[in-house]
């Protein structure tokens, strides 16, 4: 009951962002180059036609007319139609999120069962060989442009090694998707008990997620390094030892519970980064999600794509956010959401 | 330390403390001598770069396409026969400036706007603050790709998207250093003196918070190259002949299935060690301006 009414209060803080997002993606619609309405338009109208448009849109309207109509639209889920497909925007994004969110949410699980071990050890053995070894990773983890460490991936282990399949979509063309449950084709794959399809899927999925992960990778094991050498130098980790407790039993069960509280948080950061990236290795891998949706719109001139996928991911990200600042609070009892 | 050391150490100026203070930490830490060296090159590279390739960077040649890098092309060529070596030297100067302007642009704004509003409080700050955290509410990445969309498709507007997303950061730091100065010795007696907010502001409290600035503009250098190389990799800005980094990568993308590697890997490995070098000399200009944050 308690959690319910702190998550309802989280939820009344989140509102003020929601609204800045909406005014920002408004503010873009709004300062497009040229004539928005000679644009929609097409190259061959009138400027009959034009002024039609531009009564249709409303943009003839005040500036404040126009966003009341914006937020109108957005609230019956109207986000225009994209000139490239002819489909209305949402109907787009909603079938292609799903590959976009599978995507990300392995990269991280894989970044997140690499990178948290390693800090760990990397701050019980503080200057040996693995430590070194776990700041080089992050350093170099940050310089490396995701778009190149998804191609030198394709390069070894797809046109070398032959591993990988080839690097183009979720799955090979001549195979079929699985029945749509969740949109997630591991999930589905299984659901349907189809052990062949989830074994493709995972083929395909294994090099982008792994390019997105050794980026979100250097954040994570850096936070957790950190984080673990202050606990592990506080008293009552020391008491704990010299309680005589397990090393295992204090490494894991004091000190990094306590660590974990940093790192969560730097999950923040690090979905805000993901997320942009993921544009980059969706276009590398032709991965059929929302970024390159996004990419492809952009190449063409086609705004309203863009503008959608903007607001869907900053939704987005706020949501992870608000996710992160909940489990914060179920880990730890002392924090309140609302602080 | 001698005493003839200490009148020494006292004897020297500012200037020649801060240098001494530089070629100790650039020669104590061989890591950060090396960046140093590396950010020279590429200085100089973008500078003199146009003037000392072998190749014009645009010319094609059909009967030279796709070759690997051999002695007359060290980089090899790509599809049309343009030598590669040439195009990534040459790429130097546009990747640099559009980092630099970048970086200078969001120094300015992010800078003023945050130590106003740590100075003025009130409704100045409210109004950075929450100008800053309706940035933060974006994926930067996509925040910049949006910007560049609606504001259209150039490099100017690559600079501007890249300055846009780093505001948050400048604006934020420079609003704590600024407070915390608000109401010191000195500010004080600029005030006492007569001096007006806009005098204080630019000529006591900037001057003071300016080395946490710098460090904080070597810092993010290397994220607004990365910025603009991804944003070029998709399409934006760059357009093709241009030789840069990112559309250059992009061009070599198809022959990474088909074995062609080097038309890809070379600008890449250039972008990285240039993002490489910009991250360890961060680090390193902050062990030279701000010791105390040593990490």
């Amino acid at each position: 009951m308690r959690v319910a009414r702190q998550i309802g209060q989280r939820l009344v803080t989140a509102l003020p962002s929601v609204a800045g997002v909406i005014v920002v993606t408004f503010l873009l619609t709004r300062i497009l180059p040229g004539d928005t309405a000679a644009y929609f338009a097409g190259p061959a109208a009138t400027p009959a036609a034009i002024e039609e448009i531009r009564a249709r849109l409303g943009l003839d309207q005040t500036l404040p007319v126009q966003f009341l109509r914006y937020v109108g639209d957005l609230a019956r889920g109207d986000f225009g139609a994209s000139l490239t497909t002819g489909q209305p925007v949402l109907a787009d994004i909603t079938a292609r999120l799903p590959a976009s969110a599978e995507l990300v949410l392995v990269a991280l699980v894989l970044a997140v069962a690499i990178a948290v071990p390693l800090g760990i050890i990397a701050a019980l053995k503080e200057r040996s060989l693995i430590d070194h070894a776990c700041r080089v990773v992050a350093t170099a983890g940050v310089s490396l442009p995701v778009f190149f460490t998804g191609l030198l991936l394709v390069y070894v282990f797809y046109y070398i090694l032959g591993w990988a399949p080839s690097p183009l979509g979720r799955l090979d063309v001549f195979a079929s998707a699985p029945p749509t449950a969740s949109g997630f084709f591991l999930i589905d794959s299984l659901l349907a008990g189809d052990v062949e399809t989830f074994r493709a899927t995972l083929a395909q999925l294994v090099l982008p997620a792994a390019t997105l992960a050794i980026f979100a990778l250097a954040p994570i094991a850096r936070m957790t390094r950190g984080a673990m050498l202050s606990v592990l130098g506080s008293d009552f980790v020391r008491t704990a030892r010299a309680a005589g407790l397990s090393p295992n039993t204090v490494v894991m069960g004091y000190a990094f519970r306590n660590a974990v509280l940093p790192v969560i948080t730097t999950l923040g950061m690090v979905f805000s980064f993901l997320l942009g990236a993921s544009v980059l290795v969706e276009k590398v891998f032709a991965w059929p999600g929302i970024g390159s949706y996004a990419v492809e719109a952009l190449i063409a001139s086609d705004y309203a794509p863009v503008q959608g996928f903007v607001l869907v991911m900053a939704v987005l990200y706020l949501l992870l956010n608000l996710c992160i600042d909940i489990l914060y609070g179920l880990i730890d009892p002392r924090v309140r959401i609302d602080a | 330390m001698s005493a003839a050391g200490i009148s020494e150490a006292r004897a020297a100026s500012g200037l020649t403390a801060t240098l001494q203070h530089a070629r100790h930490v650039i020669t104590e830490n061989p890591v950060t001598g090396f960046a140093f060296a590396l950010f020279l090159l590429l200085v100089v590279t973008a500078i003199l770069g146009p003037s000392l390739v072998p190749y014009d960077p645009l010319a094609t040649d059909s009967s030279a396409s796709l070759r690997p890098p051999s002695a007359r092309h060290w980089f090899g060529t790509d599809q049309l026969g343009r030598d590669i070596f040439s195009r990534v030297v040459v790429a130097t100067r546009l990747d640099m400036i559009i980092a630099v302007t970048s970086v200078a642009v969001v120094f300015a704004a992010g800078g003023l706007a945050g130590i106003a509003a740590g100075y003025f409080g009130g409704w100045t700050d409210r109004i950075v603050g929450r100008l800053a955290d309706t940035i933060m509410a974006f994926p930067l990445f996509v925040l910049a790709m949006g910007i560049v969309a609606a504001l259209g498709n150039t490099v100017t507007n690559i600079v501007i998207a890249t300055a846009v997303v780093n505001f948050p950061l400048y604006a934020r730091l420079a609003r704590a250093e600024a407070n915390i100065r608000r109401d010191a010795g000195f500010v004080m007696a600029a005030r006492l003196s007569g001096n007006t907010d806009l005098r204080i502001l630019l000529f006591h409290i900037l001057p003071n918070i300016l080395p946490i600035m710098v460090v904080q503009m070597s810092l993010t250098m290397g994220y607004a190259i990365l910025n603009a190389a991804g944003l070029s990799f998709i399409g934006l800005g760059v357009r093709p002949p241009t030789p840069e980094w990112g559309i250059m990568v992009a061009e070599g993308a198809a022959g990474i299935i088909s074995g062609e590697w080097w038309v890809a890997l070379f600008p890449g490995l250039t972008l990285m060690g240039a993002v490489f070098c910009f991250n360890l000399l961060g680090d390193g200009v902050r062990d030279i301006v701000d010791p105390q944050r040593r990490t």
